[in-house]
């Protein structure tokens, strides 16, 4: 038995999940850098899914995660749109000037305390679909407790071939070291 | 080695007459956890979140950011140095209710602990929030308090382990 539970039993009625949300890889900064590749990702997975904790090394926070496909970093082949919440109003906006799908604010930066770090997980749907461009969507958010803000986001790769690598990195900044990213595959 | 199959079940709860839920002895095994809570019987309650290591941290430890959308607004809002992460929408009358929450890298002794959550009533609303617990202690007990007594629907949580 895994653990004893206050409240709530092992299910009988609740099966075990089989092979269909597998781990991929992961990488957890050891030293600051500037960019992370995740390469040669398997072709037997429906969707994947990326989830990371992220801070940048420079001043203030709110900085942007930059996803490349395929080593593409044409900037007119990304669009991404977002709608934001910043504590006190909601707001919306795009963006196609990264070179990447681009995904709002999700990073804390060296203007907060080291222990604060921000969150995004974001799916790639159908990446090795080679019948349609690739979308991506995402929820990143960082609170620091009377600041922070959250956001929708999704983006597309306008291109119709198929994922293999992934490389991201953060606008206008390097990561630094704790920052995990970890891939995951979703069969379908 | 990747670490193959994940999202695991490690626990689930029928709602029973109950205002709270917890789960303790948390394995640490995992890299995130996910904690989904579909509640019946009454229209949206909240599920309001303490976590701890061995006991729950019931000081004002916990803070957030949200946004919301309730069919002809958007808005956003935060609350600051509060001793729960406070949700929303864990519970309709019909069971339409669905709130997740993710508890990301819940067991390092690094980090503070950054939670994302997602609530969704299709009869009141929709949001999404997150959540930081000051503390770098690791996570092994998690409680979700309810705004009322819920009777019906189901409380699980869920591990996902990285490579």
């Amino acid at each position: 038995m895994i653990g004893a539970i206050t409240a709530g039993l092992f299910s009988a009625g609740v099966a075990p999940v089989t092979n269909s949300y597998e781990s991929i890889a992961t990488n957890t900064l050891s030293s600051t850098q500037s960019s992370i590749t995740f390469s040669s990702i398997p072709s037997t997975y429906k969707h994947l899914q990326v989830r990371l904790i992220s801070k940048a090394d420079a001043a203030g926070n709110g900085y942007s995660l930059i996803v490349s496909a395929n080593s593409d970093t044409t900037v007119a082949n990304y669009r991404s749109h977002y709608l934001e919440g910043n504590g006190s109003s909601a707001s919306a906006g795009t963006y196609q000037s990264e070179g990447g799908a681009y995904f709002v604010g999700g990073s804390t930066g060296a203007g907060t305390d080291a222990n604060w770090f921000g969150a995004t997980i974001f799916d790639i749907l159908d990446y090795t679909n080679t019948n349609k461009n690739k979308t991506f969507r995402a929820l990143t958010a960082h609170d620091r407790n009377g600041a922070g803000n959250i956001h929708f986001s999704s983006a597309v790769w306008l291109n119709t071939g198929a994922i293999n690598s992934l490389t991201f990195s953060l606008a206008g900044a390097n990561m630094v070291a704790k920052t995990q990213f970890a891939l995951y595959g979703i069969k379908g | 080695m990747p670490a193959g199959s994940t999202y695991t079940p490690i626990a689930t709860t029928t709602l029973a007459s109950q205002s709270s839920v917890t789960f303790s002895s948390i394995p640490s095994t995992y890299t995130d956890l996910i904690i989904v809570i579909n509640g019946v019987s009454v229209a949206n309650q909240p599920a309001n979140f303490r976590v701890g290591n061995g006991s729950v941290d019931t000081g004002t430890n916990y803070s957030r950011t949200g946004l919301s959308g309730n069919g002809s607004s958007a808005s956003s809002y935060r609350g600051s140095s509060e001793n729960f992460f406070y949700t929303d929408n864990a519970s309709a009358a019909n069971g339409a209710a669905v709130s997740i929450t993710n508890f990301q890298n819940y067991s390092n002794t690094t980090t503070y602990k950054t939670f994302l959550n997602r609530n969704n009533d299709p009869g009141n609303n929709v949001r999404a929030i997150v959540g930081l617990w000051r503390s770098t202690a690791a996570i092994n007990t998690i409680s979700a308090t309810f705004g009322a007594t819920l009777t019906g629907g189901t409380a699980t949580l869920y591990g996902i382990a990285a490579a």
